[in-house]
């Protein structure tokens, strides 16, 4: 297992001095190499999750293990993709996708030449010198992007990456990021990614597992399940197929009673 | 481009039609030039000044004063709103005494500053230094407190110690504030050295002032206020070209 969390909670102080209890007993695993979808209501600890898993928020309770390991600290297999912009503004793209090689103690050389061989994977290449804010959105997610995998850790965290991008662009991104995943199937096997976000055909789409997180607060898992959907995917396709669809009406089932659940609270 | 050629070519004639006017006035005796001087005046007193080497002389003084000022008040400031960004505890704590010496009337402080470093440059350095250091202070202390807290978790996530995270994220993110407030720390410099000039010394811009007024001699005043505004119109043009150079990343 790469990811293992185990009765975790964390607690909040709210303004008037309360304590609010965003997540209560979560547990759920993520076998090495596997894409597993976190969904849940709007406001449901789903990013609070992934935080405490990143290691950048510690949970109130419980353990998260990776690759057998207790997390203290930062995780340090994994890279982080934020849903926003997360790119140093006064850094040009080419020192944005290299920053992390560069605070590894790589040579410029060495860190600007993976940078290029990125760029040109994403289709960046003759936007090296530009600065993120004379970038279109989905270009800055590119950038993120190759951001994230030149440091080619285990495991890579998406918090809804792309939910700031139109319809068209976004499922361009989607389809990248598989292609990636499954492109980089090295020595290592493939990556192990956690990807969190509100949109359960996203989820499906994308997914070896989706898991249901329940309306805050005290939110837990809920439901649990594989998708069997033949990979390589075809996401312009995939979503008016039989088994695509039958899966849908499955999980939403679960997902609708928690958006009701957390409209009323 | 064509577009600033335009505005400047019209803020000239807007010069010009002002100096005019105020020519014309005195001309026909409508204004005094006991009390206003005029233009044509102003020009001789300060084509005479440069003749006679004395502008160079006061008005490089004046320079050292103001450069001084600026580097000392910016390096302090830079330095302890940085601190004072880093320890929150020791920022709240200092947090009402910075206000209050930010509210005390810097003219105050001049004569005491004559009495401490003397008649010569430094109590001028350090009447500018009590004025730059307030804004830089200010501008760099909200600057790292404003440094997207996204971009901090990416970098860490991406590796960085917090030595790194200081290096890469924090000083630019504060110096896009240190450089948006160098327009106001240059004029507020010039200003600090001109008035401690003023209240007492044997050289510079501001002692020029204070002697011609002290023999109603209105023309070396306006003279005096002259060559102080072009130097400040220049500089500020030097400074706005190396922060957009700086900030060019802000598109």
């Amino acid at each position: 297992m790469m990811i293992q969390a185990e009765g975790v909670a964390r607690d909040f102080q709210t303004p008037s001095g309360r304590r609010y209890r965003a997540l209560r007993e979560v547990a759920f695993e993520v076998p090495a190499g596997a894409f597993v979808a976190i969904v849940g209501p709007s406001g449901c600890g789903k990013s609070t999750l992934l935080n405490i898993v990143a290691g950048l928020l510690a949970s109130t309770s419980g353990e998260v293990r990776v690759a057998g390991e207790r997390l203290e600290g930062l995780n340090r297999r994994a890279t982080y993709m934020f849903q926003q912009d997360a790119l140093l503004p006064w850094k040009n793209v080419r020192d944005n996708v290299s920053l992390g090689l560069t605070l590894a103690g790589a040579t410029r050389t060495d860190a600007h030449g993976r940078a290029d061989e990125w760029l040109a994977r994403v289709g960046l290449a003759p936007f090296a010198s530009h600065y993120p804010a004379q970038l279109s959105g989905g270009m800055r997610k590119r950038v993120a992007m190759a951001q994230n995998w030149i440091l080619d850790r285990d495991i890579l965290l998406m918090d809804e990456p792309f939910s700031a991008l139109d319809v068209h662009t976004r499922q361009q991104m989607e389809t990248e990021l598989l292609d990636l995943w499954a492109g980089r199937a090295g020595e290592a096997g493939r990556k192990t990614i956690l990807f969190v976000t509100h949109d359960l055909e996203e989820a499906i789409a994308l997914a070896d597992e989706v898991i249901v997180l329940s309306a805050g607060p005290e939110s837990r898992v809920v439901a649990r399940h594989p998708v069997r959907l033949a990979r390589p995917r075809d996401l312009l396709e995939l979503r008016t197929a039989p088994e695509f669809v039958e899966l849908y009406r499955e999980l939403w089932a679960v997902l609708r009673d928690e958006v009701i659940r957390s409209r009323r609270g | 481009m064509a577009d600033r050629r335009f505005v400047l070519a019209a803020q000239l004639l807007l010069a010009a039609a002002l100096l005019a006017l105020w020519q014309a006035l005195v001309a026909a005796g409508l204004l005094d030039p006991f009390f206003v001087s005029r233009p044509s005046d102003i020009a001789r007193r300060i084509a005479a000044w440069i003749a006679e080497g004395t502008l160079w002389r006061h008005l490089g003084v004046t320079i050292e004063e103001s450069v001084l000022g600026l580097v000392v008040g910016a390096a302090l400031g830079i330095a302890v709103g940085f601190a004072l960004a880093r320890s929150p505890f020791v920022g709240s704590v200092l947090d009402p005494y910075i206000k209050m010496l930010n509210a005390v009337p810097r003219v105050v402080l001049a004569p005491l500053f004559l009495l401490w470093f003397g008649l010569g440059i430094w109590s001028k350095v350090a009447l500018a230094v009590t004025l730059v250091f307030f804004v830089m202070f200010f501008n760099t202390y909200q600057g790292v407190r404003d440094a997207d807290p996204v971009v901090i978790d990416n970098v860490r996530m991406l590796g960085a110690t917090e030595r790194q995270l200081v290096r890469h994220v924090l000083i630019p993110s504060a110096l896009t504030w240190i450089f948006s407030s160098l327009q106001t720390s240059l004029g507020f410099a010039m200003v600090g050295a001109v008035v401690g000039e003023y209240l007492g010394a044997t050289h510079g811009l501001g002692y020029v002032i204070a002697q011609a007024e002290g023999t109603f001699d209105t023309t070396g005043v306006f003279a005096g206020m002259t060559v102080l505004a072009a130097v400040v119109v220049i500089a500020s043009a030097g400074v706005s070209r190396l922060e957009r150079w700086l900030l060019r990343w802000k598109n």
